[in-house]
Formats: C-alpha cells, structure tokens, sequence
C-alpha cells in the first residue's frame, strides 16, 4: 500500500502510487482522445442536415405507423410459421453439426491436438459471420428460399453451441470417466456413459438457448431473400407502408418475447 | 422387457432422460410430426440449386486466393469505418445502459424506475440490430451516425440487462455497512456497488465490443455504414475473391478481439 508523508511527517494513505495515478490518467486521456477521434471520422461521413430533422421524420415515422393495419395480420401467419421453422429446423442442423465437433474441440476428448486446432477454427469461423452474412451468401447460391435462411442460421449456430458445449466438456469431473475406463471400455463406450450424461443438461440448455436468439436472427433474414416474416417486412417497408410494418413488428415482438419465455422456463428446469 | 427384469437378469441399461414413457414417446411423436409438417413447408427448387451449385464452388474456390488488392480502397475504408461505429456505440452505449441497469436491479430502485428500465431492456433486445438500423437509417440519413446509434441502442439492453442482473447477486452487506456510516445514495453506489460489479462490466463492454464489431459488419446492408455495404456489393456482383477477402479480415479481427479480451478479462480478476 503506497503511504507518503505530509510537510509534517505524518504518514498518510493514499489508495495509488503517484505514477500509477499518472498512468491511470494518461490512459484516460489517450482513451478519449481515441473517442473524439473516432466521432470526427462519424461526424464527418454524416449529413448533418439529416441529423437535424430528425425529431420530425422520427414524430412522422410513428405517425404512419399508427393506427396498425390489423387487416394486414392474417397474411402473416404463413410467413411467421416460415419464420419457426427456419428457426427451429436451423438449430436442429446447427446442433446435429456442432456435437461433434465440440468433442474434437474439448481438450479432454480430441483424438488429436491437430484436430482439435482444426475443430477451433470451424468454431471461430463461424461465430465471426453473422448469420444474415451466410444468408447473403446461401441465397446467391441456393436462390432465394426458406432452405437458404435454414442452412445460414444453422451454420452460424454451430459456432455458438460448439463454443458453449466444449467449454462445458472440458469442465466434466474425471472421475466418473476413468471408472468407466476402468472396466475395459471402448473409447465409444467411455464417451457414451462417462461423458455424455455429465454434459446432457448443459447441452439441452445451451440448445435452446440459441433456439431463442435464432428466432430473433430469422425473423430478418428475409431481408436479403431467405425466408420468413423478413420477406414482408422488407415488402412493406419498400412500399412505404408503415401501418403494415408496426403490424409485423408487434408480431415479431411477440413471438420474441413467447421464446424467451419458453427458452428461459425449459433451461431453469435443466439446470 | 422393462429394466427391472432386464437387471435380474444380469443386465443393466441406463434410466431414460423422461421417466414417464407415455410423456418420453408423446414428446417423440410430437417432434415427428412436427419435422414432417415443417420439412413439408420447404420447397426446394433443385434446378437453382444445381445452378447455384458452381457458384458456391467458386466461393469456396475464392477463399484459396481471396483479392484484397483490387478493392483494397473500398475495404479499408469499410473496416475503418466499422472500428470507428464499434468504438464510439460502445462507449456511448455502456455509458447510457449504467444508469438503465442500476434502474433494472430490482434491490436498489424502485417499482416505477424498475418497471419503466426494464421496458427498456425488453424493446432493446427484442428487435433485431438490423431492424433498428431500418429505422434510424429513415431517420438519421444513410450513413455511420445512423449505425452508431444502432449499435449503442442495441448496447443498452444488452449490458443493462446483465449489470442489473450482477447488482441484484450482490454482497449486500458491504452495501449496509456503506449505508451505516451515514453514506448518501451516491457515496453508498460508489464505494458499495460499483467496486463488486466492476470486473464484471469492464469483462462484459469487451464482449460488447467485439459484437458490436461483428454486427457493424452486417448493418451496412440497410445503409447504415461499415464494411458491411461493400461486402453486400461484392457478393451480388459475384465478386467471390473480394468478399473472401473481407470475411477474412473480419474473422482476423474478431480473432484478435477474443485473444485480447481474454487477457483483459483475466487482468481485471
């Protein structure tokens, strides 16, 4: 603990260093230099003259959407559907891929330290790109469609879950594997009964948990052509008609809220 | 045969997950139905498909020999641009969802703030970043400024909703022991709270920043600024080599932000 002493010669306590202080304050000042920096490069891409009608166009916004177009609702439910499935069928994909390459990831598990470097950079890969990235990519390959938005949500999950499912494989207890070891099992049979029943709640939890953010994620996919309610949000909103677009974000609001509810419910029961 | 019998006989099987067979084959014929209702949905247009195959040849071709040079302009100023939206909504975006998260703990605020922060929390996580982005683009112009509120917006909810989580688990006692010295609702934040959950927020603001930096790359699709509009040109013009180029140096950003986070979250532990 840094103690100096007053013009007295009393000592006194000071929580830091002078020169940590001086370091303390000289990256702050360097942080906010970054900052302003950062906000001359935005400000000077921006057209200020936007910026300041802002207010108006926000007020004649939410104008246009008020009162809904409720009509508008029962076109919806097909694409909504579209929008579950995508959802639901994606992460069912994602999951059948990420499973096996969490085991080759986790540390504890890999049959290769080579494979494993290999099963880490599917992993990072696929956190890195957002799922409406791979979108854009699936449409132009497979034309635009619901087996676009499936395939572009499930290869995104297979990062998340391989991510989450690994780290719960390496945290396992050794013990209950060596005994299963212990009786002459195969390498199989050790993962089946030593392994696999230590991480099942984990992996049911970290499942649904990412089935729940990719409701979210598809209902925009439709933006760049692969299915779902984003198909006619981006119909609406190109059209200008605001009334059937606070419809359809109402419907997204709460399906939203109905996952997060269902995902937050199954994963207290789990863990 | 059941397992008692199955065990008499020398044979062990493990207890299934769902005890209760008729819920555990219910919840099987359920999913089925399902499966075949949802796959049903999907109509595949085969020809495309086959059509499109070559062209995602290509792609993965591109990813041997990616062009960063003939673009090179367009990319850096892309990424540069997508840094800055990331630094600037970052910093913003914590410093605005610090007084909404301590208003969504429900140990220290009170009913109405709670309720109202809270509502905050809910429309900021619900709506998609690119959904938000539609809507600041209509009123804030095309443009990064559109896309740096976005992302702070998008901030705001996400570390509100865990820093009122980590005030509600915290140590109360130091709090009262603050509050027994006659601190005042300022001192007893300062010297009680904000040293038990600050670990936790400066771990979660790199998180934040290295999502931040993925989503800049996407929200450039709706005009809302960073590389994500030059990537979005490069694939509808079948530019495979450029955008090979662009999530490359996307992965190798994204690489470099969970290396260094991970060292600064271990540093402030």
């Amino acid at each position: 603990m840094p103690v100096s002493t007053t013009t007295q010669g009393t000592p006194i306590w000071r929580l830091r260093t002078p020169r940590a202080q001086w370091l303390g304050y000289l990256a702050w000042l360097a942080g906010t230099c970054l900052f302003l920096l950062c906000w001359k490069l935005i400000s000077d891409n921006t057209m200020w003259v936007f910026v300041e009608d802002a207010g108006r166009q926000g007020g004649d916004l939410i104008s246009r959407m008020m009162p809904p177009e409720w009509s508008y609702a029962h076109m919806l439910w097909k694409p909504m559907w579209d929008t579950i499935n995508i959802a639901t069928l994606g992460t069912v994909l994602g999951i059948a891929m990420a499973f096996p390459v969490a085991f080759l990831a986790a540390r504890n598990t890999t049959p290769h330290p080579l494979v494993r470097s290999v099963a880490l950079v599917i992993i990072v890969a696929s956190r890195s790109i957002n799922s409406l990235i791979w979108a854009m990519l699936l449409v132009t390959i497979l034309g635009p469609g619901v087996l676009a938005g499936i395939i572009a949500i499930s290869l995104r999950s297979i990062g998340f879950v391989g991510k989450l499912l690994y780290e719960a494989i390496e945290e396992i207890h050794p013990t209950p594997v060596e005994a299963i070891s212990a009786t002459g099992a195969s390498r199989l049979q050790v993962m089946n009964y030593g392994v696999l029943p230590q991480v099942i709640p984990a992996f049911a939890g970290i499942s649904i948990y990412r089935w729940d953010i990719n409701i979210r994620e598809s209902t925009v996919l439709g933006l760049v052509g692969a299915g779902g309610i984003g198909l006619q949000l981006n119909a609406s909103i190109n059209s200008l008609a605001w009334n059937q677009v606070s419809v359809i974000f109402l419907m997204i609001f709460v399906t939203v809220l109905a996952s997060e509810w269902i995902s937050a419910r199954v994963r207290h029961a789990v863990t | 045969m059941s397992r008692q019998t199955l065990a008499q006989q020398g044979e062990w099987r493990r207890r299934p997950i769902i005890q209760d067979p008729r819920l555990r084959w219910g919840l099987v014929l359920a999913a089925l139905v399902y499966l075949l209702l949802a796959l049903s949905t999907i109509d595949v247009n085969w020809a495309r498909v086959t059509e499109g195959a070559s062209r995602g040849l290509n792609f993965l071709a591109a990813f041997t020999q990616p062009d960063f040079v003939s673009r090179r302009g367009d990319i850096i100023d892309g990424i540069l641009e997508s840094l800055t939206m990331t630094l600037t909504s970052t910093v913003i975006g914590v410093a605005l969802a610090i007084p909404v998260g301590l208003g969504a703990a429900r140990n220290i605020s009170p009913w109405p703030v709670y309720y109202l922060c809270r509502g905050i929390i809910t429309v900021s996580r619900t709506f998609q970043e690119i959904i938000i982005a539609i809507l600041f683009v209509v009123m804030f112009g095309f443009g990064p400024l559109a896309g740096m509120i976005t992302l702070a917006f998008a901030t705001i909810g996400f570390m509100a909703k865990l820093l009122a989580e980590d005030i509600e688990d915290l140590d109360w006692r130091q709090v009262e022991s603050i509050r027994a010295t006659g601190a005042s609702w300022w001192q007893t934040m300062n010297h009680a709270v904000q040293p038990q959950v600050m670990p936790r927020l400066i771990g979660l603001s790199v998180y934040r920043l290295d999502i931040n930096f993925r989503e800049s790359a996407v929200i450039g699709i709706v005009g809302a600024g960073g590389i994500g509009a030059t990537l979005n040109t490069s694939i509808s013009r079948y530019e495979y080599d450029t955008s090979a180029a662009i999530l490359l140096t996307i992965i190798a950003i994204v690489l470099l932000c969970e290396y260094s986070s991970s060292h600064v979250r271990r540093w402030t532990q």
